[in-house]
C-alpha cells in the first residue's frame, strides 16, 4: 500500500486531466496537495480538484501560476511553502499540444509548446529545488511516449517531451547526492480532454496499435506517480516509466 | 556587522548545510578539503550567503570563495 501521510505535494496543471487525477491520488495516499492551474479560465476546474481533495480530508491549496514564467513559479513555490511549511513531492505535469504538420507548423506553435512543457518543467524544478533539498524530495516529470517514438504532426510536442527525459536524467545525476530523486513517466494514449479532442479516426488507429486493446486512464498514470513518490520508489532515480499498454 | 558577527553567522550556515559542528569551523577551514563540501554544496552555501547577507555573488567570483575566511572577507567587501 502506497503511503504519503504527512507529505506535501505540488502538482502543476492539476485543474483537469491527468494532473487532477494525480493530485487526487496523492491526496488519497494521505498527502496535502497544492494544485497549480494556469490562468483564470481554469479556476473553476481547479476548485473542483480542490473540492475532491478536501472531501478526502486532506488539505489543498489552489495556486495560479504560468509555468513558462520563472518568476511566476518562484511565487508559486513561496505560496506553497507559506501554506504548508515544506514540499516533498513535485509533479511537473502541466503540458499542452499545438499539433500541425511540420510544413504548416508556426514558429509560435513551437515556442508555446516548448515554453510550457519543457521550460515549464525547468522553471518549476528550479524554483522548488532548494526546498526539495531540505526534504530530500521527489521530482516526477510527466513526459510522453511521443517523446520516445516521435509522432506525425507533433514535432514540437515530441521534442518537448524528449527534452523532459534528458532533463530528468540530468537532475537525477546532479541532485542524487542530496537524496533527491528525479524520474519521468511516459504515458501513452490516455483518455483525457487532450486526447478526446482527436478525430475518431485517429483514436481508432491508435487503439489498433495498443496491444492491451484499450486506452489508458489518468488513474493508470497516477498509479505510477504514487509508486515513484512513495518509499516504494526510493532507489529509482533517472528512470522513465512507460505507461502505454505496450504501444511503444 | 563586524568580522566576528559575520563569522558566527557563517558558522551556523556551514554547519547546517554541511553537517559539521560549528565549533570545528574556523576562518582557515577550506570548504572542500576540510569541511567536505562538494561543488553543489559550495553553491548551496553561496546562495545561502546571498540570502542571509543580502549580497549578490556572481558565478565568476565563486573561485575566490575557497575558505571560510575568504567567504567572510568577500561578504564584508560586498556589504561595505
Amino acid at each position: 500500500m502506497v503511503e504519503l501521510v504527512g507529505k506535501v505535494a505540488l502538482v502543476t496543471g492539476a485543474s483537469r486531466g491527468i494532473g487532477r487525477e494525480i493530485a487526487i491520488a496523492i491526496a488519497k495516499a494521505g498527502a496535502d496537495v497544492a494544485i497549480n492551474y494556469p490562468f483564470e479560465a481554469e479556476f473553476e476546474n481547479a476548485k473542483e480538484t480542490l473540492h475532491q481533495i478536501e472531501v478526502l480530508g486532506r488539505k489543498g491549496l489552489i495556486v495560479e501560476a504560468d509555468v513558462s514564467n520563472l518568476a511566476s513559479c518562484e511565487e508559486m513555490v513561496k505560496k506553497v511553502s507559506l501554506a504548508f511549511g515544506r514540499l516533498e513531492i513535485l509533479v511537473n505535469n502541466a503540458g499542452i499540444t499545438a499539433d500541425n504538420l511540420l510544413l504548416r507548423m508556426k514558429e509560435s506553435d513551437w515556442d508555446k509548446v516548448l515554453s510550457i512543457n519543457l521550460k515549464g518543467t525547468f522553471n518549476c524544478t528550479k524554483a522548488a529545488l532548494r526546498t526539495l533539498m531540505d526534504t530530500k524530495g521527489k521530482i516526477i516529470n510527466i513526459s510522453s511516449v511521443i517523446g520516445i517514438m516521435g509522432n506525425v504532426g507533433q514535432a514540437n510536442y515530441a521534442a518537448s517531451k524528449a527534452g523532459i527525459i534528458a532533463f530528468t536524467k540530468s537532475v537525477a545525476k546532479e541532485m542524487g547526492s542530496r537524496g533527491i530523486t528525479c524520474n519521468a513517466i511516459a504515458p501513452g494514449f490516455i483518455e483525457t480532454p487532450m486526447t478526446q479532442a482527436l478525430p475518431e479516426q485517429v483514436r481508432a488507429e491508435y487503439l489498433s496499435r495498443i496491444p492491451l486493446k484499450k486506452f489508458g486512464t489518468p488513474e493508470d498514470v497516477a498509479n505510477a506517480v504514487l509508486f515513484l513518490a512513495s518509499s516504494l520508489g526510493n532507489y529509482i532515480n533517472g528512470a522513465v516509466i512507460i505507461v502505454d499498454g505496450g504501444l511503444s | 556587522m563586524n568580522d566576528t558577527e559575520i563569522l558566527e553567522q557563517m558558522k551556523s550556515i556551514v554547519s547546517a548545510k554541511l553537517g559539521v559542528e560549528a565549533s570545528k569551523v574556523s576562518m582557515d577551514s577550506r570548504f572542500m578539503e576540510d569541511l567536505g563540501a562538494d561543488s553543489l554544496g559550495l553553491v548551496d552555501i553561496t546562495m545561502e550567503l546571498e540570502e542571509k547577507f543580502g549580497v549578490s555573488i556572481p558565478d565568476e567570483d565563486l573561485p575566490k570563495i575557497t575558505t571560510v575566511g575568504s567567504a567572510v572577507n568577500y561578504v564584508k567587501s560586498k556589504m561595505s
